[in-house]
């Protein structure tokens, strides 16, 4: 980027942070996590339906098995990431910080794969139907974070034609470098991988955006690709530029419609991470059963990137890095701008878990207002990605103004947290959002029921 | 451990830990919403910032104006903060004025005052500030004017005898040569602007450009923080760098004041170093409280400051314009953020798919 781009950077743009990287665990090459002696397998490790268990207690399960389905469309299967037997299926602390059910194996150490797990011969000269079927089956979700299922993804109405496959390598939230190590060390998978969707959507053309502070990664991925089409697109280190949205404006320079799907600029985002797990569905056969976390902050002895069994509770791994350091702090599953932190370690790691970061009791933010307190410095403003007005989101929801609400576009804010982290007088503002929506969406019911009621009873008096 | 060493990228060296065990009572665990990490600028920093950035003017407005100026600038800061002070105890709320922001209020009243004004001017002038510029809105963030040109407003239009004749005759600019200023002196006894004013009637005729130098480094017709353009700009200088205001601001406030006055027939390089302009367009209307908060609103307030200005210089009898000018677009500061708001990511897409949707359907 020269001189002229930084200056018009610095004068024009608006949107976005820059929160130190603190990528601690960028250079440490991924290595095996804990081998757990019992696992917590939710239920629910996905946007969608809950799944129903298939097995029962005392019954005993391989890696890979499929211990938990359910019968709608966005939803998607849970499998054992060990072997042993079921001890119990019931009510645990999710990472949500609601108790939801998850199946509980005892494991025997011994890792005895499933039956039937088979690579599948030619994926990429395979039917869009059947890469679709055996996606869902492999229980493959969005990695990033999201944890949408990937097959619901690849599955677009018939009237909606998707040209660009993105391939998220945008990791903007700071600490986490899980996605960064794939690329590195794995960058064949992960372009496997993005053929493979790009082929079951019918994509032409695969972009994978890499932050120009990745330079390593950049590399491998270009070295990767050769002269197989895949185009490498160096994006600017801004957080929050590996959102959905924000990547693809950057990308395309076309903005997704509000309440809209990529889909309907023709476009699909997968990240790195599912794009390997869709690899080693193939090449393997074995479900979707590890993930890789990173392990970082400065409130954790070691630091890493861990291929993690699903399932594994916060407190193994963090006893494989060492444990704690400097007594309790604050624990983040995902990353420190939009992760969900954790009042238990007893929590198991999800599809959807990038990142278990630690802070220390020095480092946790301790400043909030007891109120709201707006000194109309404007940055809120200047920096939300959505181009939203953050101060009045929080100030209408922090007067229980729900009405006022939508005329500030309260739904398309994406909870990024920029706002909350530029605020001077450091102002809940997301914690207000979320509180927002959840009155605006509330009072938006009401009115409707009640309107409802009204007609019925006109009708009722037009009748009689 | 996860650890191993790799390539040859930076590698890390960690030492083994011996592995502890995570056990601790696990409800102690601190919980939050994201974003769990901040930016570590805070109120009192950023006002922190600003009065540094104003204190290469306050020094050398003081050593002009000497121990009056001094005692000047003292006054209206420990008015501002006393009053602050004093009111949020009778009202039982906390008391700020550790956030600073009552110090700059206070600092900013000073350096618009003349320098040798009596002490219980500026003293009851930075109390002014607070109490009805501030506080009767609710405190920090609710006020609509610029709680320091309230203040200066109400002592400009009480005393306005001590305001127009407070002012020093020669001054101690190491830059200028008393006897260029006194040559000046002699000739219109007046300050700069209103000298040119009698200029355009046709009763005087002295150059505009005789002035650049006093005005860029050392003026004694001015206020205290009027004393010179330079440092001025090297307080913006340190405010930009920081990311502190909007460049629109001062840039579109001078810039249309420059152009008006340039085609009214005013020197335009004058016009923007003389009086007060520079001072209240790089510190006052860039209060955060009192300007719009979207990057086109700014634009509307800057440029509506500066027609105001202009219009206030050249056709009212008041000898300057600036003061009146930010607090008349402070007050339409409220409507200027009803109406101008950034259009949501996605909503214009929206609306052009919705069109087209419509045009479909039409056609078919
Ligand atoms: S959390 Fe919402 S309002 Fe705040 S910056 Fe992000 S998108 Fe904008
Ligand atoms: S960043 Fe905070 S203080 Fe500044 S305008 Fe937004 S809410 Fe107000």
């Amino acid at each position: 980027m020269g001189l002229t781009d930084n200056i018009k950077r610095a004068l024009f743009t608006r949107g976005g942070v820059h929160p130190p990287a603190n990528k601690l665990a960028a250079s440490v090459k991924i290595s095996d996590g804990p081998n757990p002696e019992r696992v917590l397998i939710p239920l629910t490790q996905h946007v969608g339906s809950p799944c129903e268990p298939l097995v029962e207690k005392g019954e005993k399960v391989l890696v890979g098995q499929k211990i938990g389905d359910s019968e709608a469309y966005i939803s998607a299967p849970v499998h054992a990431s060990v072997s042993g037997e079921v001890a119990s299926i019931a009510k645990f602390t999710h990472p949500s910080g609601r108790d939801a059910l998850a199946v509980e194996i005892i494991s025997d150490l011994e890792d005895t794969p499933a039956e039937g797990i088979a690579p599948a011969p030619d994926p990429l000269g395979m039917e869009p139907g059947d890469i679709r079927a055996r996606v869902r089956e492999g229980g493959i979700v969005g990695m990033g974070g999201a944890a949408f299922p990937t097959h619901v993804k690849l599955n677009p109405p018939s009237d909606k034609r998707i040209e660009l496959l993105i391939v998220n390598g945008a990791e903007c939230e700071p600490y986490l470098s899980a996605d960064y190590r794939l690329m590195v060390e794995r960058a064949q998978d992960v372009l496997h991988g993005a053929r493979i969707i790009s082929r079951a959507v019918g994509a032409e053309r695969i972009v994978v955006a890499i932050e120009q502070t990745s330079p390593a990664a950049i590399s491998a991925m270009r070295d990767a690709a050769g002269s197989g089409g895949e185009e490498v697109f160096t994006l600017p280190a801004v957080f929050p530029q590996g959102a959905e949205k924000t990547l693809i404006k950057t990308i395309t320079g076309r903005d997704v419609p509000s309440g809209k799907l990529p889909m309907d600029v023709g476009a699909l985002v997968d990240n790195v991470g599912t794009c390997a797990a869709v690899s080693e569905l193939f090449l393997t056969g074995m479900p979707l059963v590890k993930r890789i976390v990173t392990v970082a902050g400065d409130g954790v002895t070691g630091r890493g990137n861990l291929r993690v069994k699903v399932g594994t509770l916060v407190r193994d791994v963090i006893d494989h890095c060492g444990g704690l350091e400097g007594g309790l702090g604050q624990v983040i599953l995902g990353g420190p701008m939009t992760g969900l932190s954790q009042y238990t370690l007893d929590v198991p790691v999800t599809k959807a878990t990038g990142g278990i970061v630690v802070l220390s009791k020095e480092s946790i933010i301790s400043e909030e207002p007891g109120h709201f307190t707006c000194i109309r410095c404007g940055r809120c403003v200047r920096h939300c990605p959505m181009n939203l007005m953050p101060y009045l989101l929080g100030s209408y929801s922090d007067a229980g103004m729900w009405e006022e609400l939508e005329s500030v576009y309260i739904n398309d804010c994406v909870e990024c947290g920029c706002c909350a982290y530029i605020c001077p007088t450091k102002n809940p503002l997301v914690q207000l959002i979320k509180v927002g929506k959840e009155g605006y969406s509330r009072r938006k019911r009401k009115m409707e029921t009640l309107k409802k009621d009204k007609e019925e009873k006109s009708l009722e008096e037009s009748n009689a | 451990m996860p650890e191993e060493p790799l390539e040859k990228e930076q590698e890390t060296e960690e030492i083994e830990a011996p592995p502890a065990s995570a056990e601790a009572p696990a409800r102690m665990l601190s919980i939050g919403v994201s974003p769990h990490i901040r930016d570590k600028d805070t109120t009192t920093g950023i006002m922190g910032w600003v009065i540094l950035a104003l204190l290469p003017v306050t020094v050398y407005g003081i050593y002009m104006g000497g121990l009056s100026a001094f005692i000047v600038v003292l006054m209206s800061i420990v008015g501002a903060v006393a009053t602050e002070a004093g009111i949020q105890r009778l009202r039982h709320m906390p008391v700020t004025i550790l956030d600073l922001s009552a110090v700059l209020t206070g600092l900013l009243l000073g350096l618009t005052l003349p320098p040798k004004l009596p002490f219980w001017i500026p003293l009851l002038g930075g109390a002014v500030a607070i109490a009805l510029g501030k506080q009767i809105f609710g405190g920090l963030g609710h006020n609509i004017f610029n709680p320091a040109l309230v203040g200066r407003a109400v002592i400009f239009v009480s005393y306005s005898k001590y305001m127009t004749t407070s002012y020093l005759a020669t001054p101690k600019a190491p830059l200028i040569t008393s006897q260029s200023i006194k040559a000046i002196n002699s000739v219109t006894g007046a300050t700069p602007l209103a000298a040119q004013g009698l200029v355009r009637k046709g009763e005087l005729t002295i150059s505009a450009s005789r002035y650049y130098k006093p005005l860029l480094f050392g003026n004694p017709w001015g206020c205290i923080g009027e004393v010179s353009a330079v440092l001025i700009l090297v307080g913006l200088a340190v405010l930009l760098y920081k990311g502190l205001v909007d460049w629109r601001i001062p840039v579109c406030y001078v810039g249309t004041v420059v152009i008006l006055s340039w085609i009214l027939g005013m020197d335009p390089l004058f016009a923007a170093l003389a009086g007060g302009l520079l001072i209240g367009a790089c510190f006052m209307a860039t209060d955060y409280v009192t300007n719009p908060m979207t990057a086109w609103g700014k634009v509307i307030f800057a440029v509506g400051c500066g027609v105001m200005t202009t219009i206030l210089r050249f056709y009212s009898n008041l000898p300057e314009g600036v003061m009146f000018a930010i607090l008349f677009m402070n007050g339409l500061t409220p409507l200027i953020d009803r109406y101008v708001r950034p259009v949501p990511y996605g909503v214009r897409a929206l609306r052009r798919m919705e069109a087209e949707a419509e045009k479909l359907g039409d056609a078919a």
